[in-house]
């Protein structure tokens, strides 16, 4: 699906990655994850084997268990104690705004909670790589517009990369530093594109010509590959 | 009583009505009973009776219980290699079309008559459904969130316990349903051809044209069925209550 493709992200990017269905941006966060393995060429990060978290298109929470036994699943995995590992799921918990509801169960969220629990899954091994997969794109728009926000946030407060792959333009240039937009054949990359927007992306942002702008880039670089 | 009232009112309007044939003489009485001669028959053989259900409830359980242990065991062991699966499951499917009547004297043969021959049989007829409905349950564990536990690194034990197993559970449990049924089932028959306990009172009722102790008989197999049924009903709400769609009413 992706040939001849190539792409360096530096540490601590907001990479946004845009394209038609079926061009390759699945795949390409799969290898990053190395949940598949490429046919042929190489992925290298550095420095060495960084944490990876994965966040899916639906929240994917096993529902017999509790929030919080959710969002500490990761640690429990990896062999952590059960005082440890709740108190990291805990402190993420709280920092995606859920520590009421640890003790529920994912039947008894609302969608957008139930993408918070996921995103708190992903936090609680404190990856310095975040991959994440359309996450936003079935949650209605006031949802995803807090959970915008609130990602930004962490981002900036964590230091993490995070390759976000999106179908939306706005979402992409809203949250990236950099977006790239892939073509519908074979994963070129038909635009790499660095955002300037301040560091700060608050909601009062949405309404910004700058923004508009920002947006209207990508837009370009879409209609040309939707044309085709 | 919303829930016990509607099944009740049938019950008792089939019994009026049998109650009435019979005592019309619309229907001959050495066909069927009376409800009140079947009662009286209860009354009159209850301790012959009741350690007949005792023998059949403990013949059906061990091997419901048997069924169970090995069916999921056979169901995950299945489940691990696609080759393994196409290897052995089609023989499970045969096994599940021999009919047990025919080879109930086989079981006799093998284990002679009593206990063993009773629980051999009710494991034979009720294994099947465990397997077939625990292998669906576990291949159809969402895909995604098998990607999650490899990403983490969970070995492949820990994920067939920590996702594999539970996220089979409704369908483990619908199985169940079916198989606790056909353990009782099976162990009548069981009983019909090497054994004490109920399946044995109707073939010697039967022989000494008793209908009312027959009826007796096969309404307490019944009641075993139905409590043995009420018992996996009880597990799945009290397992399922918190996640799961079936049991969210």
């Amino acid at each position: 699906m992706l040939a001849d493709f190539s792409l360096d992200v530096e540490a601590g990017e907001f990479v946004a990655i845009l394209g038609p269905s079926g061009c390759g941006k699945s795949t390409l966060l799969r290898l990053v994850a190395r949940l598949i393995e490429p046919d042929a060429g190489t992925i290298t990060t550095f420095p060495g084997q960084p944490r990876a978290a994965f966040v899916f298109q639906d929240a994917q929470l096993l529902p017999w268990r509790s929030v919080l036994d959710n969002a500490a699943l990761p640690l429990e995995l990896q062999g952590v104690s059960k005082d440890e590992r709740y108190a990291a799921a805990r402190e993420v918990l709280g920092q995606v705004g859920l520590s009421e509801a640890e003790q529920r169960y994912p039947a008894q969220l609302s969608g957008g909670m139930r993408m918070r629990v996921s995103l708190a899954r992903a936090l609680v091994t404190q990856p310095s790589l975040l991959l994440m997969d359309e996450p936003f794109a079935a949650l209605d728009e006031i949802t995803r517009f807090h959970l915008e926000v609130q990602l930004r946030k962490l981002w900036q407060a964590r230091g993490m990369t995070i390759l976000f792959v999106t179908h939306s333009i706005s979402e992409a240039a809203f949250l990236a530093n950099r977006a790239i937009v892939l073509s519908r054949k074979g994963g070129q990359i038909k635009l790499d594109h660095l955002i300037h927007l301040p560091l700060e992306r608050t909601n009062e942002l949405r309404s910004d010509p700058r923004l508009g702008q920002q947006m209207n880039a990508l837009f370009g670089a879409m209609e040309e590959e939707e044309d085709q | 009583m919303k829930r016990i009232l509607p099944p009740l009112i049938p019950m008792l309007l089939a019994i009026a009505i049998s109650e009435i044939a019979v005592r019309q003489a619309w229907i001959a009485s050495y066909l069927v009973p009376t409800p009140s001669a079947v009662l009286m028959a209860m009354i009159d053989s209850r301790v012959e009776l009741w350690q007949a259900f005792l023998k059949t409830s403990s013949g059906a359980l061990l091997g419901f219980a048997l069924s169970t242990t090995l069916g999921v065991a056979i169901a995950v062991l299945l489940s691990s290699s696609r080759r393994i699966q196409r290897a052995f499951y089609p023989y499970a499917v045969f096994f599940q079309t021999v009919p047990i009547i025919a080879i109930a004297p086989l079981l006799v043969i093998w284990f002679g008559y009593g206990m063993k021959t009773v629980i051999a049989s009710a494991f034979v007829v009720s294994i099947f459904p465990v397997i077939a409905n625990t292998l669906t349950g576990i291949l159809s564990t969402d895909p995604a969130l098998r990607d999650m536990f490899r990403l983490y690194g969970a070995s492949k034990r820990t994920t067939l316990f920590k996702l594999s197993l539970p996220a089979a559970l409704p369908q483990i449990l619908t199985g169940l349903r079916v198989a606790s049924g056909l353990a009782v089932i099976g162990a009548i028959v069981g009983e019909f051809i090497g054994g004490e306990g109920l399946g044995s009172v109707v073939d010697v009722a039967r022989t000494q044209q008793r209908v009312d102790k027959v009826f007796a008989a096969v309404l307490l197999a019944s009641i075993l069925g139905l409590a043995l049924f009420g018992l996996i009903n009880l597990i799945s709400n009290h397992t399922l209550r918190r996640w799961h769609a079936s049991e969210q009413a």
